[in-house]
C-alpha cells in the first residue's frame, strides 16, 4: 500500500510541556482513518503540525514521500494537504461563492491575478460542480453566516474540496451540528471520492466507528495504539483511558 | 442557479457611484473660488484611497502613511527642479520611488499585531521626518523645497492661480487611479485580500500566499500615496517637511474612518467630509475649528456612522415629506 502522509518521530515541545511526543504515524492512500484521544490529547497540536501551523521541535513530515516538513500552510495546500476546521472559521460576511471562488482561484493559480475579475468560465465551473456536490446551489449568493448551521459545515467541507484535496483532515466536522442536518453531513463525508485520503479527526464515537477503517488513539501526545475498529473497540488500554472514561462523549 | 450571472453582479457599477463622479467632474464649470478647495479634497481622497486598500481590504492598520505621501512629494518635487518641469513625467516617478519604499518597508509589517504595525509605520515616518529634515541640501530643510516651476499640463494647460488646473489634474488622476483600484479589489488579488483580512490562519489554508499578497498591496498602496504628495508638490509648486508630519499620517486616518473602511468610497466621502467640515468651522471660528472637529469625531464614535446616517436621514424625511 502506498503512503499518502506519514510523520516520522514527530514531536512539539512549548517549553516544559511535551504536546506532541515522537509520533510516527501513516495514512495510508484512499484510506478512511480516524484519529480518537480523550480532551487535551494533543489531537489540535498534531494537526497543527500536519499542515504547518506550528514548527515541529523534531522530526519529519511527509506527504506522498516528499519531506514538506519546512513548508509552509499555503504551499502545502497547493501540494494536496488540505483541512477543515472544527470551530466555525468561515468567512462569515463573503458568500459561499465567493469563498469557493477563492479557494478554487488559489488552486487553478488565478489567486493573484488583480485585472481580470474573480469568475471566468473554469472557476465558474468548478464552482457548480463543488456546489451541486455539496447541496449549496441555493444558497451561493447568501451571506455565509446567515446560513443553517448545517449548511455552514458542508460549506467546511465543500470549501476544502475545492482546494482539490489528495489527503484531506476532517476536524470534527459534524460537531454541534443540529440532528436534523447532521446526516447531509454524514453522506457528504461518506461520498468523498475513493481516491482522496481522509484523515478524521473526531470525539464523536459513532461516527467514527461508522467512518473509519483503521483508527488511531493519541493519548498525552503520544500513539498509544493503532487497529481495526473492532481492535480498538476490544483494547483494554483504550477502554481505560478512553472509551470507559467518557463514553459517547 | 448562475454563478456566472453572480460574478458580474459583484462589479457592477451602481447608479450613485456615476452619479458621484459626474458631481465631481461638473464641478469643473464652478465659477472660480472654490477649486483650490476641490483640489485639496482630490488629493486627500487619493491618499485615503491608498490608505484604505491596505486598511480596508488587507486589514494593515498604519499611523505614518504620510511616509509614503512625503516621499511622493519630495520625489515630484526633486525631479521637477532637477530633471524635467513636465508633470506627467514627475507623477510617474515620484509613484516608482514611493513604491520602492513601500516594498522596502512592506517587510517591517508583514508579522506582529496591529500594535506592532502601528509602532512600525509610525517609526517609519518619523525616520524619514529626520532624514528630510537633515538634508536642507536636497530638502530645503524646515524651509521647504522652494524654486519649483512646473510645466503646463500636457504642454498646453498651465497651473492659475484659482486651482482650475489643479484641481482637474488632480481628479483625473484620482479618477484613473480609483478605476483600477475597483478593478483590483474586485479580481482575485483583491478577494484575496479580503479573505487575509478577515482570517490570515484560514486564508493560508486555503491556498492563499499571505505574505507576497501583503506586500503587493502595501506597495501599491505606497504607490498611490506617493501619487497623492506629487500632486500636492506639483499643485502648490512647493513641498514642505509638512508632508511627512504625524499630523498628516492621523488626518487620512481621520477622514477614513469618517468616511467608513474597505469600500473605496469611504475615502473619498470621508475626504469631502473632512476638508468642507475643516473649510466652515475654520472659517467661522478659526482659532476653536479643531474643537469641533473633535467634537464631531467623539459623536462620530459613540453614534456610530450607521445610526448617524439613518438620523439624518430621517431629520430629512420629516422636513421633507
Amino acid at each position: 500500500m502506498d503512503v499518502a502522509l506519514e510523520t516520522r518521530n514527530l514531536g512539539k515541545r512549548f517549553g516544559g510541556l511535551v504536546a506532541t511526543n515522537g509520533v510516527s504515524f501513516k495514512l495510508e492512500r484512499g484510506a478512511r482513518h480516524a484519529l480518537i484521544g480523550p480532551n487535551g490529547a494533543g489531537k489540535t497540536t498534531f494537526v497543527n503540525l500536519l499542515t504547518g501551523v506550528l514548527a515541529p521541535s523534531a522530526g519529519r513530515v511527509l506527504l506522498e514521500d516528499e519531506d514538506i516538513t519546512g513548508l509552509r500552510p499555503e504551499t502545502r495546500v497547493r501540494r494536496g494537504l488540505v483541512r477543515t476546521f472544527q470551530i466555525n472559521q468561515l468567512f462569515a460576511d463573503l458568500t459561499p461563492l465567493e469563498t469557493l471562488a477563492l479557494a478554487a482561484g488559489e488552486r487553478l493559480g488565478y489567486g493573484g491575478r488583480w485585472w481580470p475579475p474573480v469568475g471566468g468560465r473554469t472557476v465558474a465551473r468548478e464552482i457548480e460542480h463543488v456546489a451541486t456536490r455539496f447541496g449549496l446551489g441555493d444558497v451561493l449568493d447568501r451571506r455565509t453566516d446567515t446560513l443553517p448551521y448545517g449548511k455552514q459545515r458542508l460549506l467546511e467541507i465543500a470549501v476544502a474540496f475545492a482546494c482539490a484535496p489528495r489527503v484531506l483532515l476532517l476536524d470534527e466536522p459534524a460537531a454541534g451540528v443540529p440532528a436534523a442536518e447532521r446526516q447531509d453531513i454524514l453522506d457528504a463525508i461518506a461520498a468523498l471520492p475513493a481516491d482522496v485520503s481522509v484523515l478524521l479527526i473526531e470525539h464523536d464515537m459513532d461516527l467514527v466507528f461508522s467512518f473509519a477503517q483503521r483508527i488511531s488513539v493519541l493519548v498525552d501526545g503520544a500513539l498509544l495504539v493503532e487497529g481495526t475498529p473492532a481492535e480498538i473497540e476490544a483494547d483494554p488500554r483504550v477502554r481505560a483511558v478512553y472509551l470507559g472514561e467518557a463514553g459517547h462523549g | 442557479m448562475s454563478v456566472t450571472a453572480s460574478f458580474s453582479r459583484r462589479a457592477r457599477w451602481r447608479l450613485p457611484e456615476i452619479v458621484f463622479w459626474l458631481l465631481a467632474f461638473a464641478a469643473l464649470l464652478l465659477p472660480p473660488g472654490k477649486h483650490l478647495l476641490l483640489n485639496e479634497i482630490a488629493i486627500l481622497a487619493l491618499f485615503a484611497l491608498s490608505l484604505d486598500l491596505i486598511l480596508g481590504y488587507a486589514g494593515i492598520i498604519s499611523l505614518g502613511h504620510a511616509a509614503f505621501f512625503g516621499t511622493g512629494a519630495y520625489a515630484a518635487g526633486l525631479f521637477c527642479k532637477l530633471v524635467t518641469p513636465d508633470p506627467h513625467t514627475g507623477l510617474a516617478v515620484a509613484i516608482v520611488v514611493a513604491a520602492a519604499l513601500g516594498a522596502a518597508t512592506s517587510l517591517l509589517v508583514l508579522r506582529g499585531s496591529d500594535l506592532t504595525r502601528l509602532m512600525v509605520t509610525l517609526a517609519v515616518a518619523l525616520v524619514l521626518h529626520e532624514v528630510a529634515n537633515a538634508l536642507p541640501l536636497w530638502t530645503g530643510g524646515a524651509d521647504g523645497l522652494q524654486g519649483m516651476t512646473v510645466g503646463p499640463l500636457l504642454g498646453h494647460f498651465d497651473f492659475d492661480l484659482y486651482g482650475r488646473t489643479a484641481y482637474a489634474y488632480s481628479l483625473v488622476t484620482l479618477f484613473v487611479l480609483f478605476l483600477l483600484a475597483r478593478r483590483i479589489v474586485h479580481s482575485p488579488f483583491g478577494l484575496s485580500l479580503m479573505a487575509i483580512r478577515r482570517n490570515p490562519l484560514r486564508a493560508s489554508a486555503l491556498g492563499v500566499p499571505n505574505r507576497s499578497r501583503l506586500i503587493a498591496v502595501y506597495t501599491l498602496s505606497a504607490a498611490y500615496a506617493g501619487a497623492a504628495g506629487a500632486l500636492l508638490a506639483q499643485t502648490t509648486a512647493y513641498v514642505s517637511l509638512e508632508v511627512l508630519d504625524f499630523q498628516r499620517s492621523a488626518d487620512v486616518l481621520l477622514a477614513l474612518i469618517i468616511g467608513g473602511t474597505g469600500w473605496l468610497y469611504g475615502g473619498l466621502a470621508g475626504a469631502i467630509a473632512f476638508k468642507v467640515l475643516q473649510d466652515v468651522l475654520s472659517a467661522s471660528a478659526p482659532q476653536f475649528w479643531m474643537f469641533w472637529m473633535g467634537l464631531f469625531l467623539v459623536v462620530l464614535a459613540l453614534v456610530g456612522r450607521e445610526r448617524l446616517g439613518q438620523g439624518v436621514r430621517g431629520l430629512l424625511a420629516k422636513v421633507m415629506p
